[in-house]
């Protein structure tokens, strides 16, 4: 049986008022690729910023491969192997994009080394007429293309994507497609998407937030067929 | 930096030679070595907010602090080696403290330059308040507001009496200015450098690829605030005296002047502006028919106006223009963001 990489236990995140994760208890299994989906506000990225340290929950565990990581910080459990492309793009907007996935392959390798992974990481994103174009003027499918480079430079064992396919042209869902099913022969991934047919291409396990809270987790046919989840999805209606 | 290591280091060499030649034909050595001075104060201030994204309002703390533990200690010691170093050692540590308090309690930028400000406010105070006898450090009295006077100058190491003053310790502090820029030079080339410029562009996601920012953050923090230091010390052994108003509001506010004016993001600027306004401050002085801190102010309003990437990025576009070479776009958004946090 598949290592556990990722569990969390009673997740939950209050601001205020509002609960944005409500008891949450998610679990992972090595290798696996699961989509989240859920209407706007469902919490999905909150529990992502839990789960990667960005936010500290009220209440609950996060484990990583055993590990209990709640309240560590960001930079503690990146380096564990963690690797997130957050909804709205973070990348250093004045530094060229080879530097951007310099950056990140330092972290873990030495400078010729880190150089080395870098121009490898270019050539598979095929980024390499852009290499050396600063991101603050790149077009926003190619932003996330690089911001998906930062975190595949750093040969992450779980991977979270916020979004990776919103604003892409057809195109760049394609190839996007593609990096994603390269990244799972070494990591997990989970992918919160709204792009039904991006999710019906590429997804098994869907798992549905609403409220906060974990509404079911099925196989992607029967989640797109039930009911509840089309009338508060699907159908917009909720 | 498209150019070398080996030619920056080359360039930088053959340059301050020439400058460090000519210059004392045009102004007198002793108004230079402020000017020196001054310019190593803008570049530690340059490094830490123009590649780290550090605004500090209290840069001037950290050149009092040298300077007093400079006239302190070599009024103890006698002996000015141990004094140096201390003067780059005190503000350092001092930093550090500061620095990670600030950086581990993850302040905003706002509140960083609140405390920044405060605590240079409360060290202005102190040491003005200590005219008293009862505040004696060693042999060393605080002085309040007379400042310390009559302490031990710049020697030759190991030789108390051989002083270093007048033109000699002129190319002593132009000496060491190249020094410092060289290994500023260094570092930002160095991985450290990079990731610093990294964090000042994008923290959150310089976290996420797992690294600690706060602790480079502190690192960077203290070696501008070394820098400072020396800076400080310096100025001590060409004043002559230290006075609490190193430590003034007016003092931090001009670095950060002097940066914005010279270009910030730059290695050069910080110290092209803190000369340049110095020289002019120190012209204005000689007359009496406009105020000093006005024209100071004109000119920042018009440079925030007109070139707000500072001076010498737009003469290093201008040149590139004129011959031809193709310079990369400039990037007003990183400018700005590095301004402002
Ligand atoms: N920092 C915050 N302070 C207060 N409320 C917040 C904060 N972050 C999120 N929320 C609230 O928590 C709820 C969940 O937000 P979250 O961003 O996790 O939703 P989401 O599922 O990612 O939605 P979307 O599909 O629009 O990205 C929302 O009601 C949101 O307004
Ligand atoms: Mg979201």
């Amino acid at each position: 049986m598949a290592e556990t990489v990722l569990e969390t236990h009673g997740l939950t995140m209050r601001f205020g008022g509002v609960t944005a994760s409500d008891n949450v208890n998610f679990k992972l299994k090595a290798g696996e690729l699961r989509c989240l989906i859920g209407p706007n506000g469902a919490g999905k990225s909150t529990f992502f910023k839990c789960v990667t340290g960005l936010l500290t929950p009220t209440e609950g565990h996060v484990y990583m491969r055993g590990q209990d990581v709640t309240g560590w910080q960001p930079h503690q459990i990146a380096s564990l192997g963690v690797g997130i492309k957050t909804q709205t793009p973070n990348v250093m907007d004045a530094l060229s994009v080879h530097e951007n996935i310099w950056l990140a392959a330092r972290r873990f390798h030495n400078v010729s080394e880190a150089h080395g992974r870098a121009d490898e990481i270019i050539d598979r994103l095929a980024l390499g007429p852009i290499a050396r174009t600063e991101l603050g003027q790149l077009a926003h499918g190619e932003r996330q293309r690089v911001e998906l480079g930062i975190v595949a430079v750093a040969d992450p064992w779980l991977v979270l994507l916020d979004e990776p396919a919103a604003g892409m042209s057809a195109q760049d869902v394609d190839r996007m497609t593609e990096i994603i099913h390269e990244l799972t022969r070494s990591a997990a991934v989970v992918i919160v998407e709204h792009d039904m047919q991006f999710i019906r291409s590429i997804a098994e396990t869907v798992t549905v937030f609403h409220q906060g809270a974990v509404l079911i987790e099925d196989h992607v046919d029967r989640v797109m067929s039930d009911p509840h989840v089309r009338a508060v999805y699907l159908g917009k209606n909720s | 930096m498209g150019r070398s290591a080996s030619q920056d280091v080359l360039i930088t060499l053959v340059v301050s030679a020439v400058l460090i030649w000519v210059m004392p034909l045009l102004i007198s050595t002793y108004t230079l070595t402020v000017l020196v001075i001054y310019g190593m104060l803008g570049l530690s201030l340059g490094l830490i907010w123009g590649f780290g994204g550090i605004l500090c309002f209290g840069q001037a703390a950290f050149f009092g602090l040298g300077a007093y533990t400079y006239a302190i200690a070599a009024i103890n010691i006698g002996e000015s080696t141990v004094p140096m170093i201390l003067a780059v050692l005190v503000p350092a540590v001092f930093a550090t403290l500061l620095g990670a308090m600030m950086f581990y309690g993850r302040l905003t930028d706002v509140y960083l330059g609140v405390i920044t400000l405060v605590v240079t406010l409360i060290l202005f105070k102190f040491v003005n308040s200590t005219a008293g006898p009862q505040y004696v450090i060693g042999k060393a009295r605080l002085g309040g507001f007379n400042g310390i006077p009559g302490f031990q100058t710049l020697n030759v190491p190991g030789d108390p009496d051989a002083y270093v003053w007048g033109d000699p310790f002129f190319y002593v502090c132009a000496v060491a200015l190249v020094i410092v820029f060289l290994l500023v030079t260094w570092l930002l080339r160095s991985s450290f450098g990079r990731i610093a410029v990294g964090i000042r562009e994008n923290e959150v996601r310089m976290g996420l690829m797992g690294y600690d920012v706060a602790a480079r953050k502190t690192v960077l923090f203290a070696v501008g605030a070394a820098i400072a230091g020396l800076a400080g010390a310096l100025f001590a052994n060409w004043g002559e005296i230290v006075t609490p108003n190193l430590f003034s509001l007016g003092q931090s506010a001009e670095i950060i002047i002097w940066c914005i004016v010279g270009g910030l993001g730059t290695r050069l600027g910080p110290i092209v502006g803190a000369a340049g306004l110095a020289y002019l401050k120190f012209m204005l002085g000689q007359q009496s028919m406009v105020d000093n801190t006005l024209i100071t102010g004109l000119i920042l309003v018009l440079f925030v106006l007109f070139l707000p990437r500072g001076l010498v990025p737009a003469i290093a576009s201008v040149l590139s223009s004129i011959f031809g070479r193709t310079k990369r776009r400039p990037n007003a958004s990183r400018t700005r963001r590095a301004r402002h946090g």
